[in-house]
């Protein structure tokens, strides 16, 4: 308690002598903590009760003898109680008006005995022992409390080993905790306070001045300084008194009441004694309760006061609002200043101050808990003075604060954990990554006529019955909830509270009434943040069990709107909020709709859309895609994809098209036959539903069955159709898309081509936005596999956009745009325009792109460029570095790049002069450390390229010292036949050095070989009988050098 | 009653009803007897249920509770304004208050809010029925004058002819914008979230359940 004590309890001014504790709160709750403390002491720690102080604790009291009674000896005017210690002396002894007290035993016995004096007795007694635990402990052990690892106190006990030691040890670390404590409660308390300082007063006061003078409609008579002069730190109280942290007196004469003398201190307002008639002078003494500032203080003080001040509220506030600024500017210079004196332990900023304590005890008095109370007091006090004004506690202290910055908060996070439970609800906010900065209303703006008729519907919300909320709710509906102003005036003046509340209570009009305002503010991102975190969720997760289908709609539409950011759609889940949707979209399914519904009640249809819609939202996250199939969602969606309503189809297809992207949505897609009705809806007039339906096929047409089945249920036609219509962006990106997907397949090329889709396709190269040029160039890349097709683009005009768009940034745009192009250089024709505009050169500059995906591409591409390029050799050797490149990219960790460099590897070495270059770039040694893979794929082009090399100086021999033919051998037992051909060849040309056939022979290549013979495929016999051949030959020269 | 009487009178009644089937109907006839209790009628003397009993039914059954409201449904009920409510009475404001359209409704309830029956709703006659509806707040000098303030907003919202009071015109139509306003004044319909069971669950030959009223849990006269 000794750190509790020096620090945190407020000791009076008025002496050197034995100073008095103020009369605070906060005192007499640290006062009233320690004797809980004392009082149970002598029943939860007997053994150290007994315990004898190193000094007694000595004060005045003013407890009578003949109060005590048994365990005691009494005479006239003293006390002795019957225990005593080893040397025989009392534990308690009292000589009116002394005590002497040395045991908690004692003291608590004392306090039971003083009963309601209780308070003064203690409060004597710190008075009088100012260091009680070194009374307590002894000197050496008061130390203690300064180092506060637990180690050296384990190195004490061990140390001396007797029990009185030990017991000491346990009292010093009960007291610790106590110590601890206090700080803990005083600064809940102080927490509490508000701190003014000149500016605030004098604004304040300023303000109140204006509205003051004679009339009924002013709030004061007048108010005044004492003092006209003003030093230069804003203050007007003498020097002397500013120590105790006065600012300024004012003389303040309401309508009502006598003229009041009002001190204005640091710690808030207070009525002072007044000014005395003779001299002028002050009474500077408190004579009433501290009020955290004037207006709070007048509004008590005078009826007339209050009344007026909430007419003039209108005009007030905006000022009220600078004068909020002004506070938290101070606040965060103190706030800055506690971050270098904030280390880790919030002990150490105590410390810390308490040598400031040491040096100017006078002027610093009590800054350290001030100092506590800048940083987390700082979001109460808007929502204090907010407050305020509405005279209502609607009890959002935390939450309407501006968030506190994840520095800040980190910071006083480390410093003390009890101080984090305070904060801590903002700092978790920061985790949200997709939802806005809250902002608050300009400091000055001044608010519009709406924000006060608001404040007001929301006071007859609060304090209506059903009736007047019903009223009032319908009045606010008149407002345009739709613009930022309203929403947010509503929030501000506590309204979603207030509305949420309604949400619980069992008043269906007055729910309907309050989901109707909250689904259109919640159209406002702050608005949806903060219905999440009052907890509205849940409540309207609930109503969607309510019998009534026009709650359960509202309350639908409500979640759909709040349901577009991360948190509240796992909010919503958590809630089983999921299952619950889904169980809407069945109202629809049995279509009986009862003939007479009830009054406030929609139809089942509605409540199905309305359900939809809030699935649509929360379908955006996966794990509720998944809530959603689980809670048989699906074969409802599909059902309800039958119906004809546009605005039921829309979240319906919204849903699908989300969920689409899972593959255990895709399948259900298939086996539930919604192709057929998104096909359908293809042909619908709305362009939103449209776009939504050909996104679901784009997310779909990945498998080739669906594909098919858009075929055949007519879709392509449609598709096609509406690649004409250009204006609506997002449609056309989702119609090129689902175009793209669809031509991967033949047979639906082949119908594009019949309903001329390509050549439009063509035409969308130019002048659109990415996301278009992606699916169209996508779309091209896969017509263009087929050689009409190529014909068709180069007639079009399609080769120059296309490579012009090789200069690109979007890697996905790159892969695509690479591919169409390599697909076009497949035709002589066209490749000579690709040429004729350096495109060959664009696509091996895309070798360097980071992306592997692009690098692939572009070397795939490349292949068709060198087989159908007049003078490919000379062309390639123009570009300056490009092999060095191309063999470098043999490294690459990436089995696709591996692959697609191995065949442009292979076309490169087509020519003589390259291959002489890439060999000596050290070709052959990388591709002999790819050969040990499984990727057929990779195998197979590895073969081609080894095969090619072959053709160059020594390179046969030098794949066999790097063990390149071993692993080939092996590729003999792939299952992929294009691999076989491809090895064989490579072995073919390998067995030309007699090393590769020893290799070859030993690793069991002529058996592999012999079955390869026997393969349909031409080539593949030739190759392997080549080899077979080269094999034997090599066998027989060296029979035959042996017999001879 | 004889069993012959009974159903004569069950049947013009079911005639002149559009909203309750015959068994209904009948139903409806057993509970009003029960109601009124054994009185055998006489030539002269109306059967009915009074003002007192009348209000019974409505605080016990549908959890009425505005005294004025409830003295404005009886005045409702009792078309003929001799202090009684009838077996036709009976009938046939049951059948707008269960089960009447928004157009009957619409006309109860302006009938009920119009206090002194001149056809419109008047400011002082909204000030009388509002004047309950607010908590009296500590810090205002004047407690009629958020009452007065609530009278303002409601004529601003239906009020369409700007006249300073509410004809059924301006009342049907602010309803039709908005249904909520129904029972702008107070509750005199029952509450959708209590639905009192007045018809004994036989089971019905017909087949035509939905017509009955919803067998949820609640009172049962």
């Amino acid at each position: 308690m000794g750190v509790a004590l020096t620090r945190s309890v407020q000791w009076s001014a008025a002496g050197y002598g034995t100073r008095t504790l103020e009369i605070t709160p906060l005192n007499e709750a640290i006062l009233k903590e320690i004797i809980v403390f004392v009082a149970s002491f002598i029943y939860k720690h007997p053994q150290e009760a007994k315990y004898v102080f190193v000094e007694p604790l000595e004060w005045k009291t003013n407890l009578d003898p003949s109060a005590f009674e048994s365990g005691y000896v009494v005479s006239e005017t003293t006390v002795k109680s019957e225990e005593v210690d080893k040397d025989g002396q009392p534990l308690l002894s009292v000589s009116v008006p002394h005590i002497r007290v040395r045991s908690f035993g004692q003291l608590s016995r004392l306090l039971l005995t003083a009963k309601d004096m209780k308070l003064k007795e203690a409060q004597a007694c710190i008075e009088a022992n100012r260091d009680p635990v070194t009374k307590i402990l002894g000197l050496d052990y008061n130390t203690m409390k300064e180092d506060t690892s637990v180690v050296n106190i384990l190195d004490k006990i061990t140390k001396d080993e007797d029990p009185e030691s030990e017991i000491k040890m346990k009292l010093g670390m009960l007291l610790k905790q106590l110590d601890l404590h206090l700080l803990n409660h005083s600064l809940k308390h102080i927490s509490l306070e508000i701190r003014l300082n000149p500016t605030i007063v004098k604004n304040d006061i300023e303000l109140l001045k204006h509205f003051s003078g004679n009339g009924e409609q002013t709030v004061l008579e007048s108010i005044d300084y004492t003092s006209d002069y003003e030093f230069s730190n804003g203050c007007r109280a003498p020097p002397w008194r500013q120590i105790h942290g006065e600012i300024c007196y004012v003389l303040v004469k309401p309508h009502d009441v006598e003229t009041l003398c009002i001190t204005c201190s640091a710690e808030g307002v207070f009525l002072n004694g007044g000014k005395t008639d003779d001299e002028g002078e002050i009474n500077y003494e408190r004579k009433s309760e501290i009020y955290k500032d004037l207006v709070t203080f007048l509004k008590e003080r005078s009826a007339k006061f209050s009344e007026n001040m909430s007419k003039q509220e209108v005009r007030f506030s905006g000022e009220w609002k600078k004068r909020e600024a002004l506070k938290e500017a101070p606040k965060k210079e103190e706030a800055a200043a506690l971050q270098k004196a904030l280390p880790a332990s919030g002990k150490s900023v105590l410390e810390k101050n308490y040598i400031n304590l040491g040096k100017s005890q006078m002027t610093k008095r009590l800054q350290p808990s001030l100092n506590w109370k800048a940083t987390f007091d700082f979001k109460e006090h808007k929502s204090l003075l907010r407050d305020t004004q509405e005279e209502k506690h609607g009890g959002r202290l935390e939450r309407s604060g501006p968030p506190v910055s994840p520095r800040r908060s980190q910071l006083v996070r480390k410093s003390a954990e009890k101080i984090e439970e305070i904060i801590s609800e903002s700092s978790s906010e920061s985790e949200e990554d997709e939802e806005p900065p809250d902002h608050y209303q300009e400091a000055n703006a001044g608010l519009p006529s709406e924000y006060w008729q608001i404040q007001k519907l929301v006071k007859y919300l609060k304090g209506g019955n059903q009736t007047a909320t019903v009223i009032a709710l319908c009045s606010m509906q008149d407002f345009n909830l739709a613009q930022e102003t309203c929403q947010l005036a509503i929030r501000d003046v506590g309204g979603l509270e207030v509305l949420i509340n309604l949400l619980d209570t069992d008043e269906v009009k007055c729910k309907i009434g309050s989901l109707k305002i909250l689904k259109e503010i919640s159209h406002n991102p702050q608005i949806r943040r903060n219905i999440v975190d009052l907890g509205g969720l849940p409540i309207m997760v609930n109503i969607l069990d309510s019998p009534h289908k026009s709650l359960k709609c509202l309350a639908a539409e409500t979640i759909a709107n709040v349901a577009k950011f991360r948190r509240a759609r796992r909010a919503v889940r958590r809630h089983g909020g999921i299952t619950k949707l889904v169980a809407l979209l069945d109202c629809a399914q049995n279509s009986g709709e009862p003939a007479q519904s009830s009054l406030y009640d929609a139809r089942d249809v509605e409540v199905a859309r309305c359900g939809a819609l809030a699935l649509w939202s929360c379908s955006k996250s996966y794990e509720n895609k998944e809530a959603i199939r689980k809670a048989g969602g699906i074969p409802l969606l599909a059902g309800l994809l039958k119906t004809s309503h546009e605005n039921m189809l829309i979240p319906v297809v919204g849903t699908l098209q989300e969920c689409a992207s899972e593959e255990s949505y895709r399948t259900a897609i298939k086996a539930e036959r919604i192709i057929e009705n998104l096909v359908k809806n293809l042909n619908s007039e709305n362009e939103q539903l449209q776009e939504h339906c050909a996104m679901a096929i784009y997310q779909c047409a990945e498998d080739k069955e669906t594909r098919d089945l858009v075929r055949l249920h007519g879709g392509l036609k449609p598709l096609a159709s509406l690649l004409n219509n250009t204006d609506n962006k997002e449609r056309l990106a989702a119609v090129t898309g689902a175009i793209w997907k669809c031509s991967i397949s033949k047979e639906n090329v082949t119908k594009f081509r019949e309903y001329k889709a390509i050549e439009t396709l063509v035409g969308l190269l130019t002048d659109q936005p990415e996301e278009v040029l992606v699916n169209v160039v996508g779309a091209l890349g896969e017509c263009c596999q087929e050689y009409e097709n190529r014909v068709l683009v180069r007639k079009c005009g399609g080769i120059q956009p296309l490579v012009n768009l090789l200069i690109g940034i979007n890697q996905t745009l790159l892969v695509n745009v690479t591919k169409a192009v390599g697909a076009c250089a497949l035709e002589p024709e066209s490749m000579m325009i690709i040429d004729r505009l350096d495109g060959v050169r664009l696509l091996w500059s895309l070798l360097k792109n980071p992306h592997p995906d692009v690098k692939a591409s572009a070397a795939w591409a490349l292949c068709p460029c060198i087989q159908n390029a007049k003078d490919a050799g000379e062309m390639v050797r123009s570009f300056v570095g490009g092999l060095e490149l191309v063999v470098n990219l043999l490294r690459s960790d990436n089995k696709e790049v591996l692959a697609s460099v191995c065949a442009a590897i292979t076309n490169i070495a087509k020519d003589q002069e390259n291959l002489a270059v890439i060999t000596d770039h050290g070709v052959v040694p990388l591709l002999s450390k790819l050969a040990n893979t499984n990727n057929d794929k990779l195998r197979r082009h590895l073969a081609e390229a080894i095969s090619r090399c072959c053709m160059w100086g020594r390179n046969r021999a030098a794949f066999g010292e790097y063990k390149a033919v071993a692993p080939l051998v092996r590729y003999l037992k792939s299952n992929d036949t294009s691999v076989h051909q491809a090895t064989a060849q490579a072995l073919y040309q390998l067995s030309e050095d007699a090393d590769n056939c020893i290799i070859m022979h030993e690793n069991g290549a002529v058996k592999l070989l012999l079955d390869m013979v026997g393969s349909p495929d031409q080539d593949l016999q030739e190759a392997a009988a080549g080899c077979i051949y080269n094999i034997r030959k090599l066998a027989l020269a060296t029979e035959k050098a042996r017999y001879t | 009653m004889n069993r012959k009487k009974l159903q004569k009178l069950t049947d013009t009644l079911t005639k002149n009803c559009k909203h309750f089937n015959k068994f209904e109907v009948n139903c409806l006839i057993n509970l009003f007897y029960n109601l009124v209790g054994e009185v055998t009628e006489r030539q002269g003397i109306t059967i009915g249920l009074d003002r007192n009993a009348f209000r019974n039914i409505l605080h016990m059954t549908f959890g009425m509770t505005d005294d004025m409201i409830m003295d404005r449904v009886f005045r409702g009920f009792d078309k003929d304004n001799d202090g009684y409510v009838n077996i036709s009475e009976w009938i046939y404001g049951l059948s707008v208050f269960l089960r009447g359209t928004l157009e009957e409704k619409m006309k109860y309830c302006f009938e009920v809010f119009d206090l002194n029956g001149d056809g419109f709703i008047s400011k002082e006659e909204m000030f009388h029925m509002l004047k309950n509806s607010l908590l009296k707040q500590p810090s205002e000098e004047d407690p009629d004058e958020g009452i007065k303030d609530l009278v303002e907003i409601t004529l601003k919202k239906m009020d369409h002819d700007h006249d300073g009071k509410l004809s059924f015109t301006d009342y049907e139509q602010a309803v039709r914008e908005e249904t909520l306003l129904l029972e702008a004044f107070g509750p005199c319909l029952p509450d959708p979230k209590n639905h009192p069971q007045l018809f004994h669950s036989h089971p019905r030959a017909d087949g035509n359940s939905h017509l009955v009223w919803p067998r949820k849990d609640g009172n049962c006269i």
